[in-house]
């Protein structure tokens, strides 16, 4: 038998805003491979309180803004970003 | 580090740009005002994605001291907020003023636009709002805020608590 992993784990930061809408500004999920960065937002909008978060956000992986379409790898840490009010 | 969670220290900034090669010195300061949109505010609370504050500001340093042939201090507050408290402190020094003036004003420009921190509006009257979400507009329903393409949004209320 194979021991090729079928799933992909990755931790997602959730932001002021967002935070409150998932009641959470840390949490880990399980997609199916291959998995992007849309899939993991779809999965947090089927969250309780996920259905307010827009369909592309903007998003950083491992630090770097990145589009919809990036590939997640194991370990990836994606922030999900609302709009920005800094200054 | 670009963030900080106690008062900037101006003096210091200074500091870290002055030389006798600079005979141009501006400066930018944000302060927390006591109003928005009609409304009377009491504070302002920041919250940052630090690692990639600290990165992206050091980014914004870079490209403007590259440009300008300049020094650029920068600092941003973080946490609680009073009404004129400074959020926001940018020091740029250049042997000229116009090289001066126009890394500040980019330096401040680019840190609203790209650095990710946020801020939630304290209002008199209890209200807590998130700058830039759409709350108040958008209450109960719809999505807060949106990247059409992924790319830098910046807040879309018209007017900031900072300026």
């Amino acid at each position: 038998m194979t021991a090729v992993a079928s799933t992909v784990t990755i931790r997602v930061l959730l932001f002021a805003s967002y935070a409150e809408l998932l009641g959470s500004d840390s949490l880990e999920i399980v997609l199916d491979i291959p998995a992007r960065v849309r899939d993991a937002v779809e999965r947090l909008r089927a969250f309780p309180g996920g259905e307010r978060l827009p369909a592309k956000p903007l998003c950083a992986l491992n630090l770097t803004q990145v589009t919809p379409d990036t590939p997640l790898r194991p370990g990836d840490e994606l922030a999900i970003l609302p709009p920005l009010s800094g200054g | 580090m670009y963030l900080t969670a106690d008062p900037i220290d101006l003096r210091s900034l200074l500091a870290q740009v002055q030389s006798p090669r600079h005979g141009g010195i501006a400066s930018f300061l944000g302060a927390v005002r006591d109003h928005q949109a009609g409304r009377s505010v009491i504070r302002l609370e920041y919250s940052a994605y630090q690692p990639m504050a600290e990165a992206e500001c050091a980014r914004i340093v870079r490209e403007a001291e590259a440009q300008w042939d300049c020094a650029v201090a920068l600092k941003h507050r973080i946490g609680t907020l009073h009404i004129g408290d400074v959020a926001v402190a940018i020091i740029a020094a250049s042997a000229h003023r116009d090289e001066a003036f126009a890394a500040c004003r980019y330096v401040i420009e680019e840190v609203k636009r790209r650095v990710p921190i946020w801020k939630r509006e304290v209002f008199a009257d209890g209200k807590v709002e998130w700058v830039g979400s759409g709350e108040g507009r958008k209450r109960g329903s719809g999505e807060l805020g949106s990247s059409e393409d992924g790319v830098e949004v910046a807040g879309s209320s018209p007017e900031k608590s900072v300026k």
